[in-house]
């Protein structure tokens, strides 16, 4: 079986924010409008996390890192959700099954990450956003959680074509959106237990580190720490 | 009716049951308005989604889980105090057992709705029972809190049956119901024990019962890695908040109903001086553990968890933090340890304010943590809109026309039991007290 994983290396991430674009569309997430976006509703699978500023406005500059639900080895947020909404795939993907769940928030309570979105209410989407869905995913309707999934019907599709084609599944095959858009290649997907592999291999860097690895959630999203210079 | 044969000694504990007055239609009236512009803000709530409310991201909890909170709480006023009474043998929990009962019944059901309210899902709720994982400390919640209804209800239901006979005796309106309620209890003998064993298990058994359902709520919370829940004192924390509130809402309770219903002979300076003794006790116990709670977060200087401390103490939740403490200890400490001020309407503001102020305990525990997220978000804001504003006002119309409708069907407080205080109570203290005291022909020389 393998594990999934990520690893976005800072040194090459220009912060251009096409990971988040591209998400947003691949996975039909709702564009909320802009009162409520003010208000903390916006939805974004794949964001820009501020994390530090320097300099003060109008010459600030503002140092973000991508990020996105951190598909965890040991999600908090599956053990307290009372409907087995969300859980973690053998293949270590946590998932999210959209008609089961309740909406009744406690794993976005439980989230260190603040990772997991709700669909607070419908808002009329942007005609020529409804025209280019994509098909492979669900639309959400009202009043559930969503979450990054590692564009998971990517995977349902690589795996029928590989089955298609009598081979098996190879590394080209599956790659998140967000890693496929990057135009600096500063996303690496594939599988962590595959010596072959690169993530396998970049997570050994040492300039590797997750986010809160002391609360021992195991986060299978790696960063690569930037190089000071 | 008013065949002179009924008119007995305890007839002001039947008279609301027979007489209403045109400012109860009236106060029902308005409650019921209030009531019913809440069931359309939910239903409104239901079509547009939970965008009407405040709520939002990282603040995904707010007023309804409050409310969920603070309403369990306040049901531990009821059984758990009249058991505790009943079993330490308390004479003077005779007119007080049965309010304390009411309360825990209704609300349970306004607090236990609260949850469904705070769903997006409603329509989904089944799916707790369908595929249900009992690891969810959301379905532990649920298992105790109903079980704690039904024992809570058995337990008001059984000392009802005598007083349910007896107004089934006296004839009049809804006597088919008494009827079948009192099944067909005549006070014989048997029936009395059968009855007292019944009662005495139960008041056993809903103190553990009553004891769980408030700490499996904090575990809602303390079983998360948020700063701020997650705290091993919770569980009790939440116990003692749970009875101070509990007790509060009881005095405020008897004092209305005191004045509307004229209980001054049942319910005197005495009872209120007791229970007041008692609110002192559980303040000072809230506010011990307020101070361990905060003092250990404070000393231990966790980078998250002082974001969360200092956001309680001197930023956005300051005002609210500090009318809690004047709520929960300063006004309760000022007119519960000053004899001049501990009259009945000085124990009602102390009452009125604990109230008040334990509600915004659970404010204060719930917003600020989710405000505060560990990574270095922007702090999240939490402003309740109209729907959850109104749905409290809805809630707490839905308590007192709750009491209003069960004082039109039953006594308040317990005929029964104060005939039978009056009757044998004195006799079987002194018996008691003898048997505490040494008797005088065993002095040694």
């Amino acid at each position: 079986m393998p594990r999934y994983g990520m690893v976005i290396d800072l040194n090459k991430c220009n912060q251009c924010g096409a990971c988040v674009t591209a998400c947003k569309l691949e996975n039909n997430v709702q564009i909320v409008s802009k009162e409520n976006a003010d208000m903390g509703r916006a939805m974004y699978w794949m964001k820009m996390l501020d994390i530090n500023y320097e300099g003060s406005y109008p010459e600030i500059r503002p140092t973000n890192i991508p990020m996105l639900c951190q598909q965890c080895d040991e999600p908090s947020c599956t053990k307290v959700c009372p409907v087995r909404a969300t859980y973690k795939r053998d293949d270590g993907i946590v998932a999210q099954i959209y008609p089961q769940c309740i909406g009744c928030r406690y794993c976005m309570a439980n989230c260190p990450y603040t990772a997991k979105v709700f669909n607070w209410l419908k808002d009329e989407q942007p005609v020529e956003n409804e025209k280019c869905y994509n098909t492979d995913v669900s639309v959400r309707p009202k009043g559930i959680v969503e979450k990054c999934t590692f564009c998971i019907h990517r995977l349902q599709k690589a795996k029928e074509n590989a089955k298609s084609e009598h081979r098996k599944l190879e590394e080209d095959d599956y790659i998140p959106a967000c890693a496929e858009v990057c135009p600096s290649n500063a996303i690496y997907f594939g599988d962590l237990d595959d010596p072959k592999s690169q993530v396998a291999k970049l997570v050994h860097d040492y300039r590797k580190f997750t986010l809160q690895e002391e609360l021992g959630t195991k986060p299978k999203v790696y960063y690569l720490s930037a190089k000071s210079e | 009716m008013n065949d002179p044969q009924y008119i007995d000694e305890d007839e002001v504990l039947f008279r609301p049951i027979y007489e209403t007055s045109k400012s109860f239609y009236i106060l029902a009236a308005v409650l019921v308005v209030l009531l019913l512009f809440g069931v359309f803000m939910y239903v409104r709530q239901l079509v547009y989604g939970l965008g009407v409310t405040g709520m939002n991201e990282p603040v995904s909890w707010g007023f309804y889980i409050i409310t969920f909170v603070f309403f369990i709480g306040i049901s531990h006023a009821g059984t758990l105090i009249s058991a505790i009474l009943r079993l330490s043998k308390a004479e003077w929990r005779r007119p007080i057992t049965r309010m304390a009962e009411v309360i825990t019944g209704i609300v349970l059901i306004i607090g236990g709705i609260h949850p469904i309210i705070d769903l997006g899902r409603p329509d989904r709720i089944l799916h707790i029972f369908e595929r249900g994982r009992l690891q969810s400390p959301l379905l532990w919640d649920m298992t105790s809190i109903t079980a704690y209804f039904t024992a809570s209800t058995i337990y008001l239901y059984l000392p009802l049956i005598p007083d349910i006979a007896l107004l089934r005796d006296r004839g009049g309106k809804f006597n088919k119901l008494y009827r079948i309620l009192s099944w067909g209890y005549q006070g014989t003998e048997k029936q009395k024990h059968v009855l007292e064993r019944a009662i005495n298990i139960l008041m056993v058994m809903v103190i553990p019962i009553a004891i769980s359902v408030h700490t499996v709520i904090s575990w809602i919370f303390s079983m998360t890695l948020q700063p701020g829940w997650h705290s091993t004192i919770f569980g009790p924390y939440f116990v003692v908040g749970a009875i101070f509130s509990g007790i509060a809402a009881l005095i405020i309770v008897m004092i209305v109903f005191r004045k509307v219903f004229h209980f001054e002979d049942y319910l005197k300076q005495i009872h209120f001086n007791y229970l007041g003794t008692l609110l002192l006790v559980m303040s000072l116990l809230w506010f011990y553990f307020t101070f361990a709670e905060y003092l250990t977060t404070f000393y231990g200087h966790e980078p998250t968890e002082m974001r969360v401390f200092l956001y309680k103490f001197i930023g956005g939740y300051y005002p609210f933090f500090w009318l809690m403490v004047i709520c929960n200890f300063l006004i309760p400490l000022i007119f519960l340890t000053n004899k001049k001020l501990k009259t009945i309407p000085g124990i009602l503001v102390a009452s009125i304010a604990v109230v008040i102020g334990m509600w915004l305990e659970r404010l204060i525990i719930v917003v600020p943590s989710l405000a505060n997220p560990r990574l270095p978000y922007p702090t999240g804001m939490y402003i309740p809109s109209l729907t959850e504003v109104s749905l409290l006002v809805a809630a707490s119309s839905a308590f007192i026309l709750g009491f209003m409708g069960f004082s039109k069907l039953f006594p308040l407080i317990s005929i029964w039991e104060i005939k039978e205080g009056r009757e044998e109570s004195v006799r079987v203290v002194s018996e008691r007290l003898n048997e505490y005291l040494p008797s005088k022909g065993h002095i040694r020389k």
